[in-house]
């Protein structure tokens, strides 16, 4: 069920030439979701497009939105006696305030890695003396296992497994960027795994409100470049609809079993991001009925001190009002060994990716 | 923020799965995905399977990149 | 910067009050590269050092011999393919062999947690003597040292090997020249996947074992053959990207992959897929990267081929003059990528 690599390669000629027979004028298309921006980078696609075509990246990194008060918070919690906070590998080496979670791990914090928010509740199960905290980080894709882990932790009445929720809804900070009259967009390449489980529904102010082309989008490089060539074949034609290129995957309805047990545990609530300030209704909060899990009202803690990095421009970045090349720190003072935002160390945040995959620092003629 | 793999489910027992993705095998949870059966190809993350692949609509993807000089007469 | 943090006096800046050693320094890609380099090699700074091949290379009267030293400290111990022991003498004499030397005598020193039971002793020490003996290599001196419960996890191996520099090798970084090309033995990422797969809840199928296995042999005949190879490593910890980056650099060449030509089995591009790993990054114990002039890329391969232990290799590469010391990889859909060195080390993501 896959193409040859000749064919790979044929496919991939073909949409760049439609791309370039396309794009007449300069084109701005944000790619919302950072594991686009990964795999935009992985797979050399801005090399493939016309200069006329730019592809900025947005808000879609759920580690680099993530306030620094919200990583400070996590390390306090790590330094409690019999504590052990379970995290995605991404947060690692993320940096709050004073310190990451690798630092505090390497200076003996129980601090563990894991691949699924079930790990935790194993985790908790081992160890009834200890409080488990999972960091609850990631959008619509991830907010559900999160979920059904804690129906799990309800199931099995652990009184010992709390989460720490970061969890963020993707529209509302597109339509924050669509109201910012700053910005310019002119199609968006929409995440296609947090459209699988929502559905085409949240997205459709983009086109009936603001009048914005989008598209659905996977994630292989056919797929982005597929996509990429239906926006331009809107803006062309002065189209703007809400179209589905990831149609193995998403259907219009979403995962309605998933979306309805992310509805059970968890309600919206007003949410910082870095960088947009505080959106009303764009993060996910515990409902009442789940609050014996919620780490912040169970475990109290001494008020963090949270300070923002001087200078760090994470925040235009992630609106794309700047490419992470025109912020003074990029490759200079701020780079994956020695980063200042969180842009810079998360693995999709838009900076790492930059300097990763050579972008602002190396050309290949 | 949506790393995702497809796989295929080959045991499935209550709300465990066990899945293949060329020939590694994990357990993954079917609470996302309850009506899942053996046999599906499914979308996994985090553990969990999120969604189904549609498989005729993944054989027409496939088909549409290996003919798309079709496609541009078509359109 | 962040408030708190101090800038070093060489201008850099400090992340914690005190440095600390990091997992990351141990992964073999630019922490651990830095870490050599401002705190070993400039401390020893000798001529032979700073080579930084994988062995040091010297004449004593006239002898030329080839010399280097590895530790191993894998976990867990035993894994498909292989165990610390056979790792431990498969390392050191394909390094000696990567220097173009045949590999001749090792030394075994061993650091042992009190509480190994002995008869697991007894396999790794067993599994040592069959593979130094598949290599033609003799044991000839050691040590051995035992440290309370905890000091150590079960078991670590230190060895180190001398080998004499074959007539025909001349395997030095400023041979490679644009227009050559780059042949790898085969299928990258198997022993990393195969080691760590156990600790990620994976179930392999039996074909993904480690590829550790020594190379002398394979190589002996190909710097006999073929004379022109002017560079030769193994692409262990760190993988292919880091080795090929590291050359890049000391060549002062540029290297462009072609993606379509990477050889990686399914099973293991699955297993990275699922835990946000890439297969250029992951460790090999039993492949090579060879460097030579296109004409001679047949006969290369031939010669490979005949080997099970590079039964699978192939072209991957050029040599190019330009963006010197930079590695790219033409990707699949015809983009090209820089292909960077590892930053610290690779962890398991969901996003």
């Amino acid at each position: 069920m896959r193409l040859t690599a000749e064919e790979t390669a044929r496919a991939a000629d073909f949409l760049t030439q439609a791309i370039a027979k396309l794009a007449q004028r300069p084109v701005r298309l944000m790619e919302v979701c950072g594991t686009h921006t990964v795999s935009i980078f992985r797979n050399g696609i801005r090399q493939l497009l016309p200069p006329t075509v730019e592809l900025v990246s947005g808000p879609g990194c759920p580690v680099c939105v993530t306030p620094n008060q919200y990583l400070d918070t996590a390390i306090a919690y790590s330094g409690r006696e019999d504590t052990i906070l379970a995290t995605f590998g991404d947060m690692l080496k993320v940096p709050g305030s004073q310190s990451t979670l690798m630092a505090e791990k390497t200076q003996g914090a129980d601090i563990r890695i894991v691949y699924s928010p079930l790990e935790s509740l194993t985790m908790a199960r081992d160890n009834p003396e200890k409080a488990v905290i999972f960091l609850a980080v990631g959008f619509e894709t991830t907010a559900p296992t999160a979920a059904a882990t804690i129906l799990q932790a309800a199931q099995q009445g652990l009184d010992n497994f709390f989460v720490l929720s970061a969890h963020k809804l993707v529209p509302p900070a597109l339509r924050t960027i669509l109201a910012a009259p700053d910005i310019r967009v002119d199609g968006f390449l929409l995440p296609g795994h947090t459209a699988a489980i929502s559905g085409f529904a949240p997205y459709q102010f983009v086109v009936s409100e603001y009048q914005v082309p989008a598209v659905i989008t996977g994630f292989e490089a056919l797929d982005i470049l597929q996509a990429i060539y239906m926006l331009l074949a809107q803006i062309a034609a002065g189209k703007a609809e809400l179209a589905n290129q990831y149609r193995r995957v998403v259907k219009p309805a979403g995962n309605e079993a998933a979306w309805n047990i992310l509805q059970q545990v968890y309600q919206p609530a007003a949410a910082i991001w870095r960088g947009f300030g505080e959106i009303a209704d764009s993060g996910l909060a515990l409902r009442p009925e789940y609050s014996a899990f919620d780490a912040k009202l169970r475990l109290p803690l001494a008020a963090v001190v949270t300070r923002e990095p001087a200078g760090c421009r994470c925040g235009e970045v992630l609106c794309g009002r700047i490419r992470p090349k025109d912020c003074p720190h990029f490759g200079h003072s701020c780079t994956p060994e020695h980063p200042v935002g969180a842009c810079m160390v998360s693995v999709e945040g838009a900076c790492a990716a930059w300097y990763k995959y050579g972008q602002g620092r190396w050309n290949y003629a | 923020m949506c790393l995702a793999v497809p796989a295929k489910i080959i045991e499935r027992s209550e709300f465990l799965g066990t899945v293949d993705i060329s020939g590694v095998t994990r357990e993954v949870s079917l609470m996302l995905l309850p009506d899942a059966v053996v046999g599906d190809y499914v979308l996994i993350h985090a553990g969990f399977a999120i969604q189904t692949i549609d498989e005729e609509e993944a054989l027409r993807t496939l088909e549409l990149f290996k003919e798309l000089e079709q496609y541009e007469t078509d359109s | 910067m962040l408030p708190g943090i101090n800038t070093a006096k060489d201008g850099g800046i400090m992340h914690n009050q005190e440095e600390l050693i990091l997992l990351g320094h141990g992964s073999g890609g630019r922490l651990s590269h830095d870490l050599i380099k401002n705190i070993m090699v400039s401390a020893f700074a000798n001529p032979l050092l700073a080579e930084l091949h994988d062995g040091a290379r010297f004449s004593i009267d006239g002898t030329k011999l080839a010399f280097t030293t590895d530790s191993y400290v894998v976990k867990p111990r035993f894994f498909p393919g292989g165990d610390i022991g056979k790792l431990a003498v498969c390392g050191t004499v394909n390094d000696l062999a990567m220097c173009g030397a045949k590999p001749l005598y090792l030394s075994a020193g061993f650091i042992l947690e009190e509480g190994l039971p002995i008869a697991e002793l007894k396999k790794i020490v067993e599994s040592m003597r069959a593979t130094a003996q598949v290599a033609g290599v003799t044991i000839v001196t050691g040590d051995t040292k035992v440290v309370e419960r905890g000091a150590v996890d079960g078991i670590y191996i230190n060895t180190a090997g001398i080998g004499a520099i074959l007539p025909q090798a001349d395997i030095t970084a400023s041979r490679v020249k644009p227009g050559q090309e780059v042949i790898v033995s085969g299928y990258l990422g198997d022993h990393a996947i195969a080691v760590m797969s156990e600790r990620h809840g994976l179930t392999l199928p039996s074909e993904i074992i480690s590829d550790c296995a020594p190379l002398n042999g394979l190589i002996q005949e190909l710097l006999t053959e073929v004379p022109a190879i002017s560079m030769l490593r193994d692409p262990t910890r760190g993988g292919l990207a880091t080795t090929l980056n590291e050359i890049a650099a000391d060549a002062g060449v540029g290297i462009v992959l072609e993606e379509r030509s990477l050889p990686v089995r399914p099973e293991v591009s699955a297993v990275c897929e699922l835990l946000g790993f890439e297969p250029l990054y992951l460790a090999n114990e039993g492949k090579v990267v060879v460097f030579v002039e296109k004409e001679y890329s047949e006969k290369v391969l031939k010669i490979m081929h005949q080997y099970q232990v590079s039964a699978a290799a192939r072209i991957i590469g050029t040599v190019s003059d330009k963006a010197a010391g930079q590695v790219a990889l033409r990707t699949m859909v015809g983009g090209l990528r820089l292909l960077d060195m590892l930053s610290g080390e690779q962890l398991p993501r969901i996003c």
